[in-house]
Parts: C-alpha cells; structure tokens; sequence
C-alpha cells in the first residue's frame, strides 16, 4: 500500500522549519510543472525551424490553435478535479455549433447566436451532471453514452448537412486579433477569449467557496459529504460548467469556420481536451491539480501540431511524436514528482 | 539465554535535514514480545522501514541478525532477512483467496500456470497451525479484520520468519478478535518467534510485553524489563514528563443539570439502531460505550443525517428539529467528529487552514461566494494557537502531520462553526499520550462553556475518566445508563456487564 507507507514516512519526520522550505520549493516546481518543457519545445522548434517559429504571426496561429483546446480544457479541469471525466465535450461542441448557426440565419434572432450556443452546452452539461450527481451514475459511462447521442442530435439538427453563414454576426472573434502593439503583436480574440475562461476559472477554483468544494469532493468525496459539503450541486456544476465551455467552443468554432456540420466537428476533441489536463499535473483521482497547468498543457500541445509543421515532419509522424511526447512529459512529471505526496 | 536473534547499533536516518533517527539501539532476543513505545513521529515507523528494507539507514550504524552483519536492502531485503511486517492497515488483497495472498509475489507455478493446488495445500497447515477458522480457499474480502490479520500472520510464517513486527496490530479489532491474537501471540512466542509490538495501548504492554523499549523524537530513550513496566515509568519516558493529571476534569462532573440540548426519542435505521432515545444537557459529557458493532456509529450517523432514520426524532433546545443531511446538523449546531478521520474527516491533500475553515467558508464569503482569506487566515491561527496543532504553518497539507495533530485540525474545523452539540467519536483513536491529554483538556473546556457533548470510545479508562455519564448500548438498543457519583464511581465492570448482557444471566 503505497499511500499507507509514505503517510507513516511522513508520520515519522518532525516538521520543522527546514522541512517546510523544501515543501515549499517542491510546490513550487509543482506549480512551475510543465512549464519548462513547453519552452524547451518552443526553443527547440525555434532552431530546428531556422528561425520561424518565435515570430509574431506564427505565435499568433498558436495562440489561435490552443484557443479552442483551452476553453475544452478548463472545463474538463472543473471535472477531473472532482475525480471524474466528461467524455461528451467534442459532441456538446458540434451541437452547441450547429444550434448557434442554425439560429444566426434566422434574421430577428440571429444576433443571440452566440449564447443560444453556450446554452445548448450547458444543457447538455446540466443532464450529463444530473445523472451523475442525483442517479450516481459513472462519469465515464454517462459521458461515454451522451458523447454518442449528442452526436446524433447534432447531425438532426443540420438534417446531417453542413450548415453554412457567412454573414455570421460577431464573427471576428473566430478570425480578427486585437492589436496590442499594431502592426507587431496583436492576440486573437479566440485567445483573448480562451485567457478569460482560464482567469475565471482560477477565479473560482481558488478564490470561492464553490472553488474549495471542488477540491475536497476530489480529495475525498465522503469527508466532503460529511463536512456538510452538497455534493450533488457540487458535481452538477463542474459538469454543467464542462457543457457550457464545450458549447463556447462551439461558439468560437463556428464564428471562426462559417460553417458546422454536425458529424465531422469536434471528433476527438475530448481526448486533446483531456490530454491537456493530464500535461498540466492535474490527478487523475481529484482534488490536485491547477488551471494554469492545464494552459500550459493546452500550449504544449498546440506547439507540437505547430512546430511539427513547422519543420516539415509528415503528417503520419506527427502523431507518433505527440503521442510519445505526451507519455515522455507525464513519465518525466512522476519522476519529478516521487517522494512528494500522494498523487 | 542465546545470542539476540536482531541487534541494531547506532542506527540513524536522516529526510535532509530532519534526523528522523539518532544512533539509535535495539536488542530483541527469540521467545521474547518486545514492546516499542513512544509518540506518533518518535521513530517508530522509521526503524521498523528500515527493517524491512523499505528505508536505508545512514551509513554508521550496524544492524546484526544473530550476530552477522547484514544489509537489508529493497523490499525483499527484510523478508530474506526473516523479517515480517504486519501493516497497521492490512496490506492484501481482498479480491484474492487467502491461499494466493499468502504466496503473492512468489506465486508456485508449473510451466507457467499456476498452481493453485499446490498453494493450498501447502497453506493448510499454517492456517491450522494459527487456529484459523477458515480455509485457504476463501476470498479474503469475506474475511473480518482480525481473520485477515491472520492471513497476514500466516504470510510471515510462510516465509519463515523469525522476526515478526506488528504495528498497532488491534487498531481496527474487536475485544474478543484481540483476545484471539494475543494468545496467538504467545503462542508464536512460546515457538521461539521474536515479536516487535508497536502499541498506544498500556494495557496490551502490560499483557504481552516481555520488554519495552522507548522512543521520543527520534533517539532511544530507554528499555524496560518486565517488572519495571508500569504506565506511569513508561508514560514518563514517552512524553519526558509526568501525565499525573492525565483526565483532569475542571468542570463539575456531579453538578445537577436540567437543560436538555440534544434529545434523541426513539431514533432507529431499521437495520443497526433499533429505537434509542436519549439526552445530552448543557455542559455534560455523556459517554456511549459499548462493544464494537453495537450501533455507536451509526446512532450518531442518524443523528447528523448522514444516513436516513426510519424512526424516531430529533429535539434541540427543546424544539423538533428535522435533520436530513450532516448539513442540517451543521446548520443547527450540531457537529460530529468521525472515528476515521483519513477516510471520512480531513482531505489530506489540502492545507490545514482549508481543513480548518471547510466548515464555515459558506458562513464567513463575500458576497458572490467569494472567499475571506483574511478571515480564514485567522481563523487558521487562532486555530493553531488554541489546540496547539504542531506544524510548521497552516499552509502545510494535512496528510503529513502526525495523528494527533490531524485530530486537532479535524476538531478545530468542528470548533469553528461553534457547536451546541459536540458529537466525538473515537476522539484519541490513533493519537499519542501527549495529544490525547490536550484533547481531554478540550473537551473538559468545551464542557465547562456549556456545550453538550456526546463521547463515542472503546477506550473503557477514557470514558470513566471524561464522562459524567455512561450510556452503554448493545446490539442496536440503548441498554442501560451509568452516572458518576461520588460515592460509588462507574466500574470497567459496570459498562462490560451492561455492553455484554452479562447482568440478564445472572438474574
């Protein structure tokens, strides 16, 4: 019983002023966490790409690339940080996408596009979160079986078609930048977007009651319950909240496409949401992790697709790299991380 | 008398600059029950890892196994040494048979199947040996605590050990499971094991102990022959000063009280608790003693609603209240501290100030339900400063202090929502002597401010030494109710008829 031994390890040192040095050393390379590996990569396609990847525009389609990813990711966070997993992200997306388009044509509505998109995620979010929180159904079952029929009603929804708009009202905020130095840097109104949901997300996870619950229905789900912690609304939040940053996606996808059809987008988008978490040092189990770690963990993936590309590896490779990238930084966080508590 | 059969010399171990061990010595012979004393964090945990391998001592020390030096090393360097650990929390698995428990890790096999036979059969004799009422064919799951400490036992035979170390081994066993494995004990003594006994309990120390040896903050303090154990020498040597006040008592125990706080009428869960009534007035600590497996825990788990009643109500103050959700309890000053606060009680992952302040963090947020660190910083101090948590700072996470301090952070979480009703159970399980006074002081302070406070224990001198009254409950049902009087003081004897049902038989 590996937690049994390293509690009474712990039981057996004295705590004292050294001791709490190094504790703090180790959170902070715990908060750092991957962090450094995303710059490795950076620098390391930087050279390998004689030059072309720290430039502004290519920074700029990075950012642009993680945006989605990120919203994605923060959700999943909320989830993974209760111990659980919302498989059903990629599909909330294509019919959070599809609802928004359909109604951006209708031409009285058209302008409430936007939060019918993020509503129809947070439906969605709200029935996944209700039968997990009042059924105490499985997460990975619940999510797994709305992950295939909400799929479904987003193909019903277009009539299995691509629904186009290219008059799409707000449509900047898929393809236009906000100039911060003109003409020299400016940032993607996706990232701007994608930045916000992170800070509102820190917001709550370490600045609110809601925010500590989280954590402690992760770390210990019958201690929260017994500590008069309402688990049931505890859970429907993280996923409701999952739904309706799914259906933001949606949202962003659509005003950067034009377009959504309900069978293609989205695919898979759940397990680059869930790889980001995982980069980013958030445990499996609940109640550790941050949301700063899962941006870096977004990053690092967007620089991978980019910088592959950058220096010309094919398209076949490039998922064997990123897949032994992402074992090779979890392996390293683990080894990095032994002898630290429990994980 | 031999040789010793295991001779530590200036044995130390050092975390980086925290001296867990210092040159510390150990002489356990074979036939003898040796006991290891002291509190949490004295060393005890480290010297047994570094028996069994687990941890490698700083160079310096000698660890002689009859009379040969070796180097125990990995975590089969202590089995191939002789020596077994028998884990305070049991380490098998219960979805395996007793048979592939015992031989997990070396299973037999021939040409690569296994051969589950083979291991049963060779297991049978152990088992019978140990007087084990089970077969080697049986799912460990379907075991009790103390049959799978058996199994345990019978691992370590199995790999023919010679030296056996227990850690806490009674922790989780029933009076009468305990009375099975302290015969067994002698048994294994009388066959020539060495046995290293790790216990809080004095009295265990009283009834096995061949010898004591006495750890404080990581150095030997001093061994002990039989007829120089007595708790008061062994008390002293722990904590490095005299616990004669040991259940001080400043409120009045006699004093006539009339206001009732808490009133249970007729609580049942159809199933473990069968109609309970009872009352707790304003500063008075009620005791509920009784066997393990009586209903303590789950009256009290009725009471906060953490599981359903099916009879019965709840008064406060005089009024019916309805309690659904420990929430409720929570909400109407009730508060309960669990009998295992790893599992139920604190989230070791998270600061002690957020352990602390989980309860009332609804209470003192801003508007939008946005934190008061502030407010929780010092609520985290006072916290600190008022039960004496021992940690470096209320940042440090919970999971690395020692029992007793997780006990007080888990009590000043209760103590923040400024219960009228204080519902304890177990409150010193897994605490050493020094904490385990501290929290009397607390409860006896509690009690003498007027809250009504309800003691869940199994510790018989606990209960005679901080309650003013004794409820005994037996078998789901409240079966009598003992008070302190000046004149004729509760007996052990008292409670044991009561919590047994012996007095039916004698009438």
């Amino acid at each position: 019983m590996p937690e049994n031994s390293s509690a009474q390890a712990k039981v057996a040192t004295l705590p004292s002023a050294s001791d709490n040095k190094q504790q703090r050393l180790r959170l902070m390379i715990r908060a750092a966490g991957m962090l450094p590996v995303l710059l490795i990569l950076c620098i390391g396609f930087h050279m390998l790409s004689e030059g072309r990847f720290f430039t502004g525009q290519n920074l700029g389609i990075v950012l642009q690339q993680a945006a989605v990813n990120t919203v994605l990711a923060a959700g999943m966070t909320f989830v993974i940080l209760t111990g659980g997993i919302d498989l059903s992200v990629g599909s909330i997306l294509a019919a959070a996408a599809m609802a928004g388009l359909t109604l951006s044509k209708m031409p009285e509505l058209g302008a409430l596009w936007l939060p019918a998109a993020v509503l129809t995620g947070l439906a969605f979010g709200v029935v996944n979160g209700a039968l997990i929180a009042l059924l105490r159904l499985p997460p990975f079952i619940v999510t797994l079986g709305s992950l295939t029929a909400v799929r479904g009603l987003a193909r019903l929804m277009g009539g299995d078609t691509t629904v186009f708009n290219p008059t799409i009202p707000y449509a900047f905020i898929g393809n236009a930048s906000l100039p911060i130095i003109p003409g020299v840097l400016s940032i993607p109104w996706l990232s701007v977007i994608a930045l916000l949901v992170i800070f509102g997300s820190w917001l709550i996870l370490r600045r609110t009651v809601l925010g500590v619950h989280i954590y402690a229905v992760g770390g210990n789900e019958s201690a929260a319950r017994l500590a008069g912690i309402k688990v049931w609304g505890v859970l429907l939040f993280v996923y409701g909240m999952s739904g309706l940053l799914a259906g933001l996606g949606g949202g962003m996808q659509a005003a950067r496409l034009y377009a959504a059809n309900g069978l293609q987008l989205g695919q898979s988008y759940e397990l680059d949401a869930i790889t980001a978490v995982i980069l980013g040092g958030t445990s499996f189990v609940g109640g550790i992790g941050s949301i700063w770690g899962t941006l870096v963990g977004a990053l690092i993936i967007a620089v991978l697709s980019n910088g592959l590309i950058l220096v010309g590896v094919s398209d076949i490779w490039q998922y064997v790299i990123k897949g032994l990238v992402i074992i090779g930084a979890v392996a390293l966080d683990r080894y990095r991380l032994q002898g630290s508590a429990r994980t | 008398m031999s040789g010793p059969i295991l001779e530590m010399r200036g044995v130390s171990k050092s975390f980086f600059a925290i001296k867990a061990l210092q040159k510390v010595d150990l002489t356990v012979y074979a036939g003898e029950v040796h006991a290891l004393m002291g509190e949490n964090g004295a060393g005890k945990s480290t010297l047994m890892k570094i028996l069994s391998g687990a941890y490698r001592p700083d160079p310096g020390g000698e660890i002689r196994i009859d009379g040969q030096v070796v180097r125990i090393e990995g975590p089969m360097g202590g089995r191939n040494a002789g020596i077994a650990i028998i884990y305070q929390e049991l380490s098998l698995a219960p979805n395996l048979t007793v048979a592939e428990n015992i031989y997990l890790g070396r299973e037999l096999s021939q040409s690569g199947l296994l051969a589950r036979n083979a291991m049963r059969e060779a297991v049978g004799p152990i088992l019978q040996r140990l007087g084990a009422d089970f077969s080697a064919s049986t799912l460990v799951a379907d075991l009790s605590m103390g049959q799978r400490q058996l199994v345990e036992i019978a691992r370590a035979l199995h790999a023919r050990s010679r030296i056996l170390i227990m850690d806490e081994p009674t922790t989780s066993l029933s009076a009468g499971e305990s009375e099975k494995l302290f015969a067994l004990i002698r048994q294994l003594r009388s066959e020539g094991l060495a046995i290293i006994y790790i216990s809080h309990r004095m009295d265990e120390v009283y009834a096995l102990g061949d010898r004591v040896t006495v750890l404080r903050d990581g150095r030997l303090v001093g061994s002990l022959d039989k007829p120089e154990i007595r708790a008061d020498s062994i008390v002293r040597m722990m904590v490095g000063r005299d616990v004669s006040s040991f259940y001080k008592k400043d409120h009045d125990p006699h004093a006539k009280r009339d206001r009732a706080v808490l009133t249970a009428v007729n609580l049942g869960d159809g199933h473990r608790v069968k109609g309970c009534s009872l009352t707790v007035h304003a500063g008075e600590v009620v005791g509920l003693a009784g066997l393990i497996g009586a209903g303590r825990t789950e009256l009290a788990h009725l009471i906060i609603g953490a599981t359903p009643k099916t009879t019965g109500h709840l008064e406060l103050d005089g009024e019916r209240i309805e309690i659904a959700t420990p929430r409720d309890a929570l909400d109407s000053g009730i508060a309960y501290l669990t009998e295992d606060r790893k599992a139920l009680g604190l989230f070791l992952d998270m600061s002690c100030a957020d352990n602390i302040n989980l309860a009332v963090i609804g209470r003192d947020a801003r508007l939008g339900g946005f934190l008061d660190r502030d407010k929780a910083r010092a609520r985290a101090d006072e916290a600190f400063g008022a039960l004496g948590i021992r940690a470096p700072n209320p940042g440090v996470t919970v999971g690395g202090l020692s029992g007793g301090n997780q006990q007080k952070v888990l009590l000043s979480r209760l103590l923040a929502t400024a219960p009228k009703v204080l519902i304890l159970d177990e409150p010193t399980r897994g605490v050493d002597v020094g904490a385990k006074s501290e929290i009397y002081s607390i409860i006896d302070n509690l009690a003498k401010a007027g809250t009504a406070i309800l003691v869940i224990s199994s510790d018989l001198p606990e209960i005679l030494g901080i309650c003013d009254r004794v409820l005994v409950m037996r078998e789901g049902h409240l079966a009598g109710e003992l008070r302190q009087s000046t004149t004729s003081p509760i007996t052990q004897e008292d409670i044991m008829a009561l919590a047994t049902g012996t007095e039916h038989v004698d009438a």
